[in-house]
């Protein structure tokens, strides 16, 4: 739930990194979205779409990565991931595991940008097709 | 043109991870013990919560509560009859607390200071989905479910009942003819978040609230060392 909400708080972190660049274009941004942080990203798509409509990211592709849980054996005394989310246990020894390395992360790990060369002109408002693509 | 990758490996709840992390802050400084009550609507919350805090008041303990609700002051009035200052929130269609509805109640709240608290209760809005990305900079996070939700609520709802630090299984008196399979239910609880503090209670008869009291004066304990 809140895709919308995250994806604006993803606009917003987007834009205030590309304006370091200036004249640049946003082709991309990657997350990373755990499976324990229960959002959907098929609602995140939709969402980007109509939230940077019109703004300096018109154009530029969201990228998803789901990030499976990772728990931490003590008993085994090492990190493995675990299929689904309904049994928290060691996949080796069966064993229950109350650390969890990874799963619950919700992140904007970097973003793809394309500047101009230094002798050409600042790249325009994106109006290609491919740059939707996943 | 060239092509990069800046790498930001940035947050992106960041804003109300800063304001939970300044309560944290907060809360720590003043040295009141803060809990996270989170349920579906119709667990049990208020009622636990009331027996709670007549419990703690009877005792000589400052506690108050925060309470969350889309509209009414139901909760707040029911509760304020324990003794304790309660204050509602309403968010008017927001299906959670956040962070910045904690910090600008707690700043709005006339005559209640945190440092002259020991604890402070914030019942979430009544939902096991959205509750569970929104910290609200809380010590404790309670998980809570009734007899009458099904032993498989855990399963259903993975994310919240794993991050819970306790949970508490309430209505207890009326586990019988629900068919209750206690055993299942704490089964699940553990297969989601194993180790984890399992309370059971009735707000009704007063089932398990004494090792639920118990547990926060150890909790307080250990937390203001």
């Amino acid at each position: 739930m809140h895709e919308l909400s995250i994806v604006e708080s993803v606009v917003e972190a987007v834009t205030e990194t590309a304006a370091a660049y200036p004249g640049a274009r946003v082709k991309s941004v990657k997350l990373r979205v755990g499976v324990l942080a229960a959002v959907v990203e098929d609602s995140l798509q939709f969402c980007w779409g109509l939230a940077t409509d019109g703004t300096v990211l018109a154009g530029a592709a969201l990228v998803v990565n789901s990030v499976p849980v990772v728990v931490h054996c003590a008993a085994c005394s090492r990190d493995a991931e675990i299929e689904g989310v309904q049994s928290f246990r060691c996949p080796n020894c069966g064993e229950p595991a109350a650390e969890l390395r990874r799963g619950r992360e919700l992140e904007i790990e970097s973003i793809e940008i394309e500047e101009p060369d230094a002798d050409s002109e600042p790249v325009s408002q994106p109006v290609s097709e491919s740059a939707g693509s996943t | 043109m060239t092509t990069r990758i800046v790498e930001l490996r940035r947050g992106i709840l960041k804003k109300n991870d800063e304001l939970a992390a300044v309560l944290r802050e907060r809360y720590a400084r003043t040295g009141v013990l803060v809990f996270n009550l989170v349920s579906s609507p119709g667990t049990g919350k208020t009622a636990f919560l009331e027996l709670t805090l007549r419990r703690l008041t009877e005792h000589g303990a400052k506690a108050a509560a925060l309470v969350g609700d889309l509209e009414t002051d139901n909760d707040a009035r029911r509760l304020a009859a324990s003794g304790a200052p309660v204050r509602q929130i309403n968010t008017h269609g927001i299906c959670h607390l956040d962070a910045e509805m904690i910090g600008k109640h707690l700043d709005a709240w006339s005559g209640v200071e945190l440092e002259g608290l020991d604890y402070l209760f914030i019942e979430n809005v009544g939902n096991l989905v959205c509750p569970s990305s929104y910290d609200l900079g809380e010590k404790i996070r309670v998980a809570l479910l009734s007899v009458t939700e099904g032993e498989d609520k855990p399963l259903k709802y993975p994310t919240l009942f794993n991050s819970a630090d306790a949970a508490a299984i309430t209505k207890i008196d009326i586990a019988e003819p629900c068919g209750f399979d206690r055993e299942l239910a704490l089964h699940n609880i553990r297969e989601i978040r194993t180790g984890i503090r399992i309370f059971e209670t009735s707000a009704k008869t007063g089932a398990g609230i004494d090792e639920w009291l118990a547990y926060l004066e150890e909790q307080r304990a250990a937390h203001s060392a």
